[in-house]
C-alpha cells in the first residue's frame, strides 16, 4: 500500500491534488459529478471585496495544448460567497477548503481576509497577487517584490489561519518576489499563476479575446511551472503548492520532486471534468511504477 | 451531464458545409430541446460545444458547419469512430411558455435546436409554425424534415434563390397571428426579431465556451437577472431579460 497523505501547514490531506481557483467554482457544481470528497482540498473561485462581473467576452481562446482566459475575476463579493457560496459548497465538502482571495488596494486583501478568516470550514488563505486579467490590481502586487512584502504582512496581521501567496509567473525572477513574501510571514507559496498570452484571429485580425490579453495555461505551461517551482524550492524555507498544467498522476510527482508539498489542477478540469478524479484514482499505480511509497517523502526529491 | 463514449453512426453532407452527424450512446441526461453536448476532439485543447438537433433513446443527432479546424476535423469523421461528449449541458428551451401557435425562427446553423423543440412542442399537442433563414438555395437543409412533422414552414434566403426573398423578419408578417418565439441564430438576426417580435419569446445564444459546464466563467453575459453563464445558465435566455 502507498501513502499519498501529506501535511499542508499542519492540514493532513488525503493527497495532494486540489483543483485550483477558477477552474472549479465554488466546487459545487462538479458533486453532481464525482464524490468531492476524495480531493485532497480545493481552492475556491477568487473574491474581492466587492462583486465583480468581470472582463467583456470573448473571454477564452484556445491554444496548442493549453488555453488563454481573461474571465477577470467574475465573483459575487466576498460578503455573498461567505452567506451563498461557502455554505452550499459545505453540504458537499466535508474538508478544508482554501479560500483564494484578491484585491485592488493592500486594505483590499486584508478585508477580505479578514471576513474570511471567521469561516471554520477555511483551512488555508490563499492571496492572489497574480492575477494578469484586472488592471490596477491582481498581478501589479505580485511583480514587486515590496508590495508583495506589504500585501502578506497586511493579510497576515487580520488572520491567524495559514496564508499562502500566489505567485505571477509574469516576472524577472520569481524567487525575489517568494523570498519578499517568506520575510512578511507567508505560510507557504502557490505558483503558477497563468503566463500572458495573446491570439490573434487571422479571419478578423484582432485579438481573439476582448481583453486583447489573458492569461495562458494548460499542460504547454507545464515546464515553466516546474522549473519555478524548483527555483523556489531552493529559496525559501515555506512549503510550496504547485500548479501549472498539471493533467496527469506523472505530473503531480514530477511537480512534487520540483518542491511541492501539493498540487493544483487547473485548465484538466475545464476540458475533462473529471480530471482530478482520474488523477487521484491513477496515483497509487504511478507511484508503485516509480518506487514511491510515501508522496510526502519524495518533495523536493529532484535537488 | 454525463460524460461518455459515444460512437459515430453516419456523418454526411446535407448543405454547403453543413454535415449532420449521428452519435450513438446514452442519452438519459438530455431533458430538454435546445441543449448542447461538448466534444473532446484529438489534438485540440478545448471541447467543441454543439447544438442537438434530434434524440431518441440511444442516438444524438447533431447538424455543424465546418467553419474551423475542428468542425473541420470532425467533417471528416468515419462509422465506428468513438468520441469523448459531454451529453446534456445548457438549460435548454421551456415548451411551457410557448402558447397554441408558436414561431419557431431559425438561422443558418441556427436551425438544428429549432427541431428537436418542433417535435417536443407537437407531443404536447402545440403546432408551430417554422421559419427557417439561410444565405442562400446551397445552404439550405432540413425544410423538408420539418414538412414531414406536418407543420408549415416558410424558409426565406436572403439572395431569394430560394422561397421567399429577404430575412426570416421579412416572413413573419406573412404567418398570421402567433403566441410567442422561440429562435437561434447569428447576433443580427436576434436583434432584428427583439425588434419585429410583438410577443414573449426566447433566444438561445452562442459564446466561446471554456469548459461547457459551468466551471469556468469563460461565457458569462450581463441579464437583468443578473450574470448568467451561457454554458449552464442558459444558452437560452427570455427576451425580457436580455441586456443587447
Amino acid at each position: 500500500m502507498v501513502n499519498t497523505t501529506v501535511t499542508l501547514s499542519g492540514i493532513t490531506l488525503d493527497n495532494p491534488v486540489i483543483p485550483a481557483s477558477g477552474t472549479f467554482g465554488f466546487g459545487y457544481e462538479f458533486a453532481d459529478i464525482y464524490d468531492i470528497n476524495i480531493l485532497g482540498s480545493i481552492s475556491c473561485k477568487g473574491t474581492t471585496k466587492a462583486p465583480r462581473f468581470g472582463n467583456p467576452t470573448p473571454r477564452i481562446a484556445e491554444c496548442t495544448q493549453g488555453l488563454i482566459n481573461s474571465v477577470g475575476l467574475q465573483n459575487p463579493g466576498i460578503d455573498k460567497v461567505i452567506s451563498e457560496e461557502l455554505p452550499k459548497l459545505a453540504k458537499v465538502y466535508s474538508k478544508p477548503v482554501i479560500a483564494n482571495i484578491s484585491g485592488f488596494s493592500i486594505d483590499d486583501y486584508a478585508y477580505t481576509c479578514e471576513k474570511i478568516d471567521s469561516e471554520p470550514q477555511v483551512g488555508i488563505i490563499e492571496v492572489n497577487i497574480s492575477c494578469p486579467n484586472v488592471h490596477n490590481g491582481g498581478m501589479s502586487f505580485g511583480t514587486d517584490a515590496g508590495t508583495a512584502l506589504a500585501v502578506t504582512k497586511a493579510v497576515k496581521a487580520v488572520t491567524t489561519k495559514p496564508v499562502y501567496i500566489k505567485l505571477s509567473p509574469n516576472v524577472t525572477d520569481i524567487t525575489e518576489i517568494a523570498k519578499a513574501c517568506e520575510q512578511g510571514g507567508a505560510d507557504g507559496i502557490s505558483l503558477i499563476n497563468t503566463l500572458m498570452g495573446m491570439r490573434i484571429d487571422l479571419k478578423t485580425k484582432k485579438p481573439v479575446i476582448a481583453n486583447k490579453m489573458g492569461g495562458f495555461s494548460g499542460p504547454a505551461i507545464l515546464p515553466v511551472a516546474v522549473r519555478m517551482v524548483y527555483q523556489v524550492y531552493e529559496a525559501v524555507n515555506i512549503p510550496i503548492i504547485g500548479m501549472g498544467g498539471i493533467s496527469c498522476a506523472e505530473d503531480v510527482i514530477e511537480m512534487m520532486l520540483a518542491g511541492a508539498t501539493a498540487v493544483q489542477v487547473g485548465a484538466a478540469n475545464l476540458v475533462d471534468p473529471c480530471a482530478c478524479k482520474t488523477i487521484i484514482e491513477d496515483l497509487p499505480a504511478v507511484m508503485q511504477k516509480y518506487n514511491i511509497n510515501s508522496l510526502q517523502n519524495i518533495i523536493g526529491g529532484s535537488h | 451531464m454525463n460524460q461518455g463514449t459515444y460512437s459515430v453512426l453516419s456523418n454526411i453532407n446535407i448543405a454547403k458545409d453543413v454535415y449532420k452527424m449521428i452519435l450513438g450512446g446514452d442519452t438519459s441526461q438530455i431533458t430538454a430541446p435546445g441543449q448542447f453536448i461538448n466534444i473532446k476532439l484529438d489534438g485540440l485543447y478545448l471541447r467543441r460545444p454543439i447544438s442537438i438537433c434530434d434524440n431518441d433513446e440511444n442516438t444524438i443527432t447533431i447538424i455543424y458547419k465546418a467553419v474551423g479546424k475542428g468542425t473541420e476535423m470532425m467533417s471528416r469523421f468515419e462509422a465506428y469512430k468513438n468520441l469523448d461528449v459531454l451529453v446534456g449541458l445548457g438549460n435548454g428551451f421551456d415548451i411551457s411558455k410557448s402558447g397554441d401557435r408558436p414561431l419557431l425562427i431559425g438561422g443558418g446553423v441556427g436551425v438544428p435546436p429549432m427541431y428537436s423543440l418542433c417535435k417536443a412542442l407537437l407531443d404536447k399537442g402545440v403546432k408551430p409554425v417554422v421559419i427557417l433563414g439561410f444565405n442562400s438555395l446551397e445552404d439550405v437543409f432540413y425544410e423538408k424534415k420539418f414538412l414531414n412533422l406536418g407543420v408549415d414552414v416558410y424558409v426565406a434566403t436572403v439572395d431569394g434563390s430560394y422561397g421567399i426573398k429577404g430575412f426570416v423578419t421579412d416572413v413573419i408578417p406573412l404567418v398570421g397571428e402567433y403566441s410567442y418565439f422561440y429562435t437561434c441564430g447569428p447576433m443580427p438576426m436576434f436583434k432584428a426579431l427583439y425588434k419585429t417580435c410583438v410577443t414573449s419569446g426566447q433566444f438561445s445564444f452562442e459564446e466561446r465556451m471554456g469548459c461547457g459546464f459551468g466551471a469556468c466563467m469563460g461565457c458569462t453575459c450581463k441579464t437583468k437577472n443578473g450574470n448568467k453563464r451561457i454554458c449552464k445558465d442558459g444558452p437560452v435566455l427570455e427576451k425580457e431579460e436580455i441586456i443587447w
